[in-house]
């Protein structure tokens, strides 16, 4: 027996006897306190193509609790941003178990690897829109069991075959004799059954729930301001925080000049550590007066002259070596020697997350014990760096996990969590450390700066070589070693080593160039809002170098890939692809099967004289296999398109003098509800296993954005941000 | 001593002038609902109703109040359009990670308090203050539209907002 070592209310419980399915998929027996307590293993989404997760032994991560009342309890280590994943997920077993929607309760897990953790990365995390692609069989079959063993139980109870009993809504009824029985009152008897082998499950003409547009679980407190996120911990006696770390990473405070500071009402200390300063208050504003009355002398360290344009010659330097093949077919070679041969370089920038919550994290530290108010997507990885950091057994580090106030990538890292330990060891009692706006845009991670190398041959109307090579920051190797194998990073590579088109001779390298003064992170959309941007874009290129429509070009190299062809079709038909627009008005397509899910998307614009860009309308074709809710799906696409869009149009970290030049909204620009398109989804029905949703809109919305403003203007950016000054003077750059 | 009016009750707040009312409301009242985002009236997560009015709290200096009446997000529904907001914020399944919805609700209820039946241009105009990381403004604009038919229907039948 694994037992789980903290947590008060969310740890499962049940007794020591339990049944194992031949299948050894799952295990079932008595909740502690009586019901029916299932233990299933949830592999991850990319667990198939890597292997790893073949053959190993039965271990559960993922837990159910029904109660002697039919009420039904998920426990598992996916965390709710926004993505509506606790709404999804609940809809996925209570279908199989034939329960109404809000008899389920999911609780999010505590820490704890053992039992919780992602089978590739080896450890707890929710990310890379895995969720429902984790989930969907081994919840459905768990559900289909548990379903199973309620109808027998009370088959037995009535003394007739299972087969002539049915379920509905936490029911088993007897229809032939009017006969029911509450899940509740069978929770007992089912678990001394033994699981089904192979549980049969619904067949897809059976769905009632899944499919359906069913209300959101966790928003009605989200709009009452009830819901507490991360930043609105306030545990008895709490102290308010804020920092500044240095400004340069590697920076060193030398000396701190405090004496404004100590004289301020509501200032109660001033915690100097080796590479950050903290003020500590009765409120936040007191604390913030307190820290920009501070007089701090850095040593900047050694780099203290980074710029981006140095990281970019490094990129370019780099882009000149051959990298380590992601992928080769054919003969790239030899099919390159050809006339109609093209040779270009894009590049992205690096990427703040800049979630609407910033960075914030509230601690105590005790002689015998560490407790953390946080919202994070990496709860082990943040119980870990807090005992690491306290020198405290991992058992006493107790994590209070919080509604996240947007994650997109920045909530999977730990620096803010060390950064507020070390404060709050030195503290008196509980803190709440909240990041200004402007430390959480200058000293976070980000979103690495890509720089790309093509060659490629046309023949004709055909792409008959295709030679790219991927340069920049790996954040696998830092962040998952073991995912990062033989000097590949998978993730960068994403979206370029599974083009979609055919193309017989295609040849993509890694090369791994770390850059100086800045640290890397996954962000919304990882691998593929890199390469779709950079890949689609070319195949644009392409098009029009062959003289053909953009369209029309991708419609005739998809012969593997029928799904996004049906997808490219729908989009290009509910556009009105191929109609005459005014001047300076185009439209862009782009297409992309990443993350399990075909998306083709049609984007227009306008540009004007002064080369400023209006997105009038986006409309995209969806195959994201059998959809869960068809209304989250939609939320994630046109929220994913927006996220993308704005950095599309306005973002870029850029570093002088060590330091990142962007702080806050004023000069890191979002997208404003002004600017955001009309945005169309169409899903397309699909019996496939469900993809994922989370990250596609995201790496859709640059591809189609940069093809459209070649349309509108004759303009190819190989380089974002878009380039407004490019547009206006009708210079492709 | 400095006495505010908050969702109709008055707090005695131990507080200098010169301190913005968010971090009165968050740090010393304890009502959480208004968010911190950026700290220079750019986001609009700050967002609450000085007499009617959207304000960002983050810049509000507790001292210039005197007697106009706040409301917060935990107190909205008691306002003119403030249930409609939510409920047609639910509706139409407006948030994700909802950080940013206080202050879009706040913003959208004084919007439609004097601008009954907003066009899609004057929805942009008072809306563009608040960001949403999240992407959510196409459905923020559906949502404003059909809290305005609720208001109105509530306007003619009387009081439905116990489903909230």
């Amino acid at each position: 027996m694994i037992e789980l070592t903290m947590s008060e209310r969310k740890t499962p419980s049940r007794t020591n006897r339990t049944q194992i399915s031949r299948r050894d998929f799952l295990k079932v027996g008595a909740a502690a306190g009586g019901g029916l307590f299932l233990e299933f293993a949830v592999p991850s989404a990319g667990g198939a193509k890597t292997g790893v997760s073949a053959g190993h032994e039965f271990s559960p991560n993922a837990f159910i609790r029904i109660d002697r009342k039919g009420a039904v309890t998920l426990i598992m280590p996916q965390v709710e941003m926004g993505q509506g994943i606790y709404t999804s997920i609940a809809m996925i077993l209570a279908e199989e178990l034939d329960v109404r929607l809000e008899t389920v309760t999911l609780e999010a897990a505590p820490p704890n690897d053992a039992l919780y953790r992602n089978p590739v990365l080896g450890f707890q995390v929710t990310g890379g829109s895995t969720s429902i692609r984790a989930f969907w069989m081994p919840l459905r079959r768990a559900g289909a069991s548990a379903r199973a063993m309620l109808v027998e139980a009370a088959a037995q109870d009535w003394k007739v075959e299972p087969a002539v009993c049915s379920t509905a809504a936490g029911a088993v009824i007897h229809a032939t004799s009017g006969r029911r029985l509450p899940y509740g009152s069978l929770v007992d008897r089912a678990a001394q059954l033994k699981p089904p082998a192979n549980p049969t499950l619904k067949t897809l003409a059976d769905f009632r729930l899944v499919g359906t547009a069913a209300r959101r679980l966790d928003t009605p407190e989200k709009v009452t301001g009830k819901a507490l996120f991360g930043i609105d911990a306030l545990p008895p006696g709490v102290k308010f925080a804020t920092l500044i770390a240095s400004p340069v990473l590697g920076g060193r405070v030398i000396r701190v000049d405090d004496a404004t500071a100590r004289a301020m009402p509501g200032v109660r200390q001033i915690v100097v550590l080796d590479d950050l300063v903290a003020v500590v208050a009765d409120h936040t504003w007191a604390a913030k007066q307190g820290l920009d009355s501070l007089n701090i002398t850095w040593d900047d360290g050694p780099n203290a002259n980074v710029t981006t344009e140095e990281i970019l010659e490094q990129l370019k330097a780099a882009s000149l070596r051959t990298g380590v093949v992601a992928k080769s077919v054919g003969d790239v070679a030899t099919a390159l020697n050809v006339a109609n041969r093209v040779e270009v370089t894009y590049q992205v920038p690096f990427l703040a997350h800049a979630p609407m919550e910033p960075m914030n994290c509230t601690v105590h530290v005790k002689p015998d014990g560490c407790e953390i108010w946080v919202g994070n997507q990496v709860l082990t990885r943040t119980q870990a760096i807090a005992a690491e950091i306290t020198g405290l057994p991992k058992d006493k580090v107790i994590v209070h996990n919080h509604l996240i106030g947007g994650g997109f990538g920045r909530r999977l890292e730990v620096d803010g969590i060390a950064k507020s330990v070390r404060i709050a060891q030195k503290v008196d009692g509980p803190v709440k450390v909240t990041w200004t706006r402007e430390e959480d845009i200058q000293k976070a991670l980000y979103r690495p700066f890509y720089f790309d190398r093509f060659e490629v041959a046309l023949t004709g109307a055909k792409i008959t070589a295709w030679k790219h090579r991927v340069v920049g920051s790996s954040i696998l190797a830092r962040w998952a070693p073991p995912a990062f194998v033989n000097g590949v990073d998978r993730d960068a590579v994403e979206g370029a080593v599974n083009l979609p088109y055919d193309v017989p001779n295609f040849h993509v390298e890694y090369v791994r160039q770390e850059p100086p003064g800045i640290q890397t992170q996954f962000w919304r959309g990882v691998g593929p809002t890199h390469n779709v941007f950079v890949t689609e874009s070319l195949v644009d290129e392409l098009a029009h170098r062959a003289g053909k429509d953009p369209v029309s070009f991708r419609r005739d190299q998809l012969g593997r890939a029928p799904r996004l062809l049906a997808c490219l079709d729908l989009v290009a038909s509910k556009a009105g692809w191929g109609q005459v627009l005014p001047r300076r008005v185009g439209r862009g397509v782009a297409i992309q099967d990443v993350f399990g899910t075909n998306l083709a998307t049609v984007t227009e614009v306008e540009v004007d004289e002064q080369g400023e860009v209006y997105v009038k309308r986006v409309v995209c074709a969806v195959d994201c296999g059998i959809v869960v809710n068809p209304d989250t799906v939609v939320a994630q696409i046109e929220g994913g398109m927006i996220f993308g869009l704005t950095a599309a149009l306005h973002s870029e970290i850029t570093l002088a003098k060590g330091r990142i030049q962007q702080s806050n909204f004023n000069n890191y620009r979002m997208m404003r509800i002004n600017e955001a398109p009309k945005i169309e989804v169409h899903l397309i029905r699909s019996v496939e296993a469900p993809g994922g949703i989370g990250e596609p809109g995201t790496a859709a919305a640059a591809p189609a954005l940069a093809n459209a403003l070649f349309a509108a203007t004759g303009v190819r950016l190989r380089k974002l941000p878009v380039d407004r000054k490019a547009l206006a003077a009708g210079k492709s750059a | 001593m400095i006495d505010l009016q908050i969702n109709g009750e008055i707090k005695h707040v131990d507080a200098p002038d010169r301190m913005p009312l968010l971090w009165v409301l968050r740090d010393l009242l304890g009502l959480t609902g208004t968010k911190f985002g950026c700290g220079i009236a750019q986001c609009g997560a700050c967002t609450v109703h000085l007499n009617g009015n959207a304000v960002r709290s983050c810049v509000l200096p507790i001292g210039s109040i005197g007697t106009r009446a706040i409301t917060t997000i935990e107190g909205v529904r008691a306002t003119p359009s403030g249930a409609s907001v939510q409920q047609a914020w639910l509706a139409a399944e407006v948030v994700q990670c909802g950080y940013c919805q206080s202050g879009q609700i706040m913003s959208a209820s004084a919007l439609l308090t004097t601008t009954p039946h907003p066009t899609d241009a004057e929805i942009d105009a008072a809306m563009a203050g608040n960001i949403c990381r999240c992407g959510t403004y196409v459905r923020i604009r559906a949502a404003i539209k059909s809290a305005a038919q609720l208001a109105a229907m509530r306007g003619t039948d009387g009081d439905r907002t116990d489903n909230v």
